[in-house]
């Protein structure tokens, strides 16, 4: 168990910069999700910390130790892939077993780990099975197998159950929060599903372009992202942008755009904003009480998504599409003009420049 | 379901024709081999006297087959030492350049040094130099060094010319493993030497035997390397050597020559049909995934 610390990591391949000059500390016992679209640069920081890929720049400690050139096998981690990387013609308990024979583990104890964790994951009756005739989530289940009997101060994930189907997603979901429970051991896991990395991490760190956009715990960077990538990225259905003017009268922001007129709050009006914004309301807070018409928008209702749990309703405003989140039992006709009211304490402003949060 | 559907009456209909066009095709390409095999049951007069397919009237009445023919070439015309060098050829020669290749596979497959392509080209280029060319600067060696007409002395010889094609094709199926599973057993703790013999080796197994059966049958049938390096010595000299002789000293004897070429198809055949998925599993490598 260990603190992972990360400085000033920068990965260059020739002139195509990865990951830009990334710090962030790790924290021991910690479940710490990296998170972003393909190419950010999450997979590329996890190789790096297991030693799978060089560093260009930058040091990385695992406890107190630099592991820029150690080995991965001397780092004390362990690392659980995407297409499992199971042996293929060994059996489960061998696949388990290998790491540990490697170091010369003594039969006996072997044998106690790979029970443990085998009956931990509940594929006991599997030991003897090859790969190829387990499900895909038995298998992911060995690689995870392989990795605890390993007792590695670190656990590394990378996007582990993208390739299992939606419903065994969730199951698996659940079991890797009940076993870090159990386990505590410092984990770093890579995805590009915000909705694993919203349940499952305790920070989450979500990436772009190589470089690190926020750094904090999954309700944070729901209420509070601190540039519209992060808005946009944490939440689904995303949320909603959309360009406005935004002036100060009487000390109330007013934003303005095709179709709505949003005031905001005294307490919330206070940072200064430039004349043009972009407005960002999430699909979810447009579900207020009927009927204002003022901070509010004005949905044509094209399209209707009856989830079970909520409405969801597509319209245009302003040339892009605008998506809100209903009670279910709503009646909205297709076609017809509905008024969303605007939650007031959650929307957000962003300059439209730099794309930080103004609000 | 699609069972039903596939066993349907116009479905059937529609194979018919398809199935009998390739017993056509298949049974016209036979046609050769058929009167070799019948002839090599045959009497000498018989085969002077009728062709061999007036055999088809009376084909399992006994009386008119005999395995004179075989006897005669086996002991009389000593094939079966040849079939035995042969054998003493064959297997060394391809299990060491199998074995060869498969260390170099590895190492131009994942191994990263310096020239590791320029190298890799080099060596499957050699490929384009034609066998005949390396004989008059290599066998001045082989003479000084005493290894003409020996046993080791041709296992090397095999073994260079079937490393090119070997390495080649062994490469492309190891370059097919994944990569996650080297990643794994990086953090492990195998070396590379351990993560070669541990896990490359054994998933590699169809390729190898794909590749030990190819090279195998090559050289089993091969007659200018071992005319070349064992000639002129009939102790040592292999079924394909012997053959030749025979033709060039029995030429007439249609019987002795049917029955040799049989003798020397045997093994092959037997082979080939044992092992035929990997052989044509060999010919599709690169496509296994881990």
């Amino acid at each position: 168990m260990a603190e992972v610390t990360l400085t000033d990591i920068t990965k260059r391949f020739g002139d195509f910069t990865a990951v830009d000059d990334i710090s962030m500390v790790i924290e021991d016992g910690k479940f710490t999700v990296l998170v972003g679209p393909s190419g950010c640069g999450k997979t590329t920081t996890l190789r790096m910390v297991a030693g799978l890929e060089e560093i260009t720049e930058g040091d990385i400690r695992i406890g107190e130790r630099i592991v820029n050139n150690v080995p991965p096998k001397d780092r004390d981690i362990a690392m659980v892939f995407q297409n499992y990387a199971l042996y293929p013609h060994m059996d489960v308990y061998n696949n388990m077993a290998f790491g540990l024979k490697l170091r010369k583990t003594p039969k006996r104890e072997i044998q106690d780990r790979v029970n443990e964790a085998a009956e931990l994951l509940g594929i006991q009756d599997k030991l003897k099975s090859k790969p190829r005739e387990l499900s895909g989530g038995q298998r992911q289940r060995v690689a995870v197998g392989r990795a605890i009997v390993r007792n590695p101060k670190v656990f590394l994930f990378d996007e582990p159950l993208s390739n299992l189907d939606a419903k065994l997603r969730v199951q698996m979901r659940t079991e890797l929060e009940e076993l870090h429970k159990k386990l505590q051991t410092t984990t770093i896991y890579v995805t590009h599903d915000q909705v694993e990395a919203m349940t499952l991490g305790d920070q989450i760190a979500v990436m772009k372009d190589g470089v690190i956009q926020q750094y904090a715990p999954p309700q944070t960077t729901y209420d509070h992202p601190t540039n519209q990538f992060v808005a946009g990225f944490i939440g689904s259905p995303g949320m909603n942008f959309l360009p406005a003017d935004a002036a100060k009268q009487a000390g109330q922001i007013v934003l303005s755009g095709e179709g709505f007129e949003i005031r905001l709050p005294e307490s919330r009006s206070r940072a200064d904003v430039p004349p043009r914004v972009i407005v960002g309301v999430r699909p979810e807070d447009l579900d207020g009480p009927l009927p204002e018409s003022t901070n509010a928008l004005k949905l044509t209702v094209s399209v209707k998504e009856q989830l079970g749990h909520s409405l969801l309703v597509y319209g245009n405003i302003s040339g892009s599409q605008v998506v809100a989140s209903l009670d279910p039992h709503r009646q909205v006709e297709l076609d017809a003009t509905v008024n969303l009211s605007v939650n007031l304490e959650t929307v957000h402003v962003f300059d439209p420049e730099s794309l930080t949060t103004l609000i | 379901m699609m069972k039903r559907d596939a066993l349907s009456p116009s479905r059937i209909a529609a194979k018919v024709p398809l199935h009998l066009a390739i017993l056509l095709f298949a049974a016209i390409w036979i046609i050769p081999t058929l009167g070799l095999l019948i002839t090599s049951f045959r009497d000498p007069a018989s085969i002077a006297g009728t062709g061999w397919w007036t055999v088809f009237p009376k084909l399992f009445s006994g009386g008119q087959y005999s395995l004179e023919n075989y006897i005669g070439v086996l002991q009389g015309e000593g094939l079966a030492r040849s079939f035995l060098n042969s054998l003493i050829i064959s297997v060394p020669a391809t299990a060491i350049s199998t074995f060869i290749a498969s260390f170099a596979a590895f190492g131009f497959a994942w191994m990263r040094f310096t020239g590791r392509r320029t190298l890799f080209m080099l060596l499957v280029g050699l490929m384009v130099i034609p066998l005949q060319m390396t004989f008059i600067p290599i066998l001045p060696i082989y003479s000084k060094l005493q290894l003409a007409g020996t046993f080791p002395g041709i296992w090397l010889a095999h073994t260079a010319y079937g490393l090119p094609l070997t390495t080649y094709l062994v490469h492309n199926f190891m370059a097919g493993i994944p990569k996650d599973l080297f990643d794994s057993a990086a953090i492990d703790g195998a070396s590379p030497f351990k993560t070669f013999a541990r896990i490359v080796m054994p998933i590699s197994v169809p390729a190898l035997a794909s590749v030990f059966i190819f090279q195998f049958l090559w050289i089993w049938n091969d007659l200018l390397v071992g005319l070349i390096y064992l000639g002129g010595k009939p102790d040592v000299a292999p079924l394909t050597v012997s053959i030749a002789n025979l033709v060039t000293n029995r030429g007439q004897d249609w019987e002795l020559l049917t029955a040799a070429a049989f003798v020397s198809m045997a093994l092959p055949l037997i082979v080939f049909f044992s092992l035929q998925r990997y052989f044509v599993r060999g010919i599709l490598a690169g496509s296994v995934k881990g």
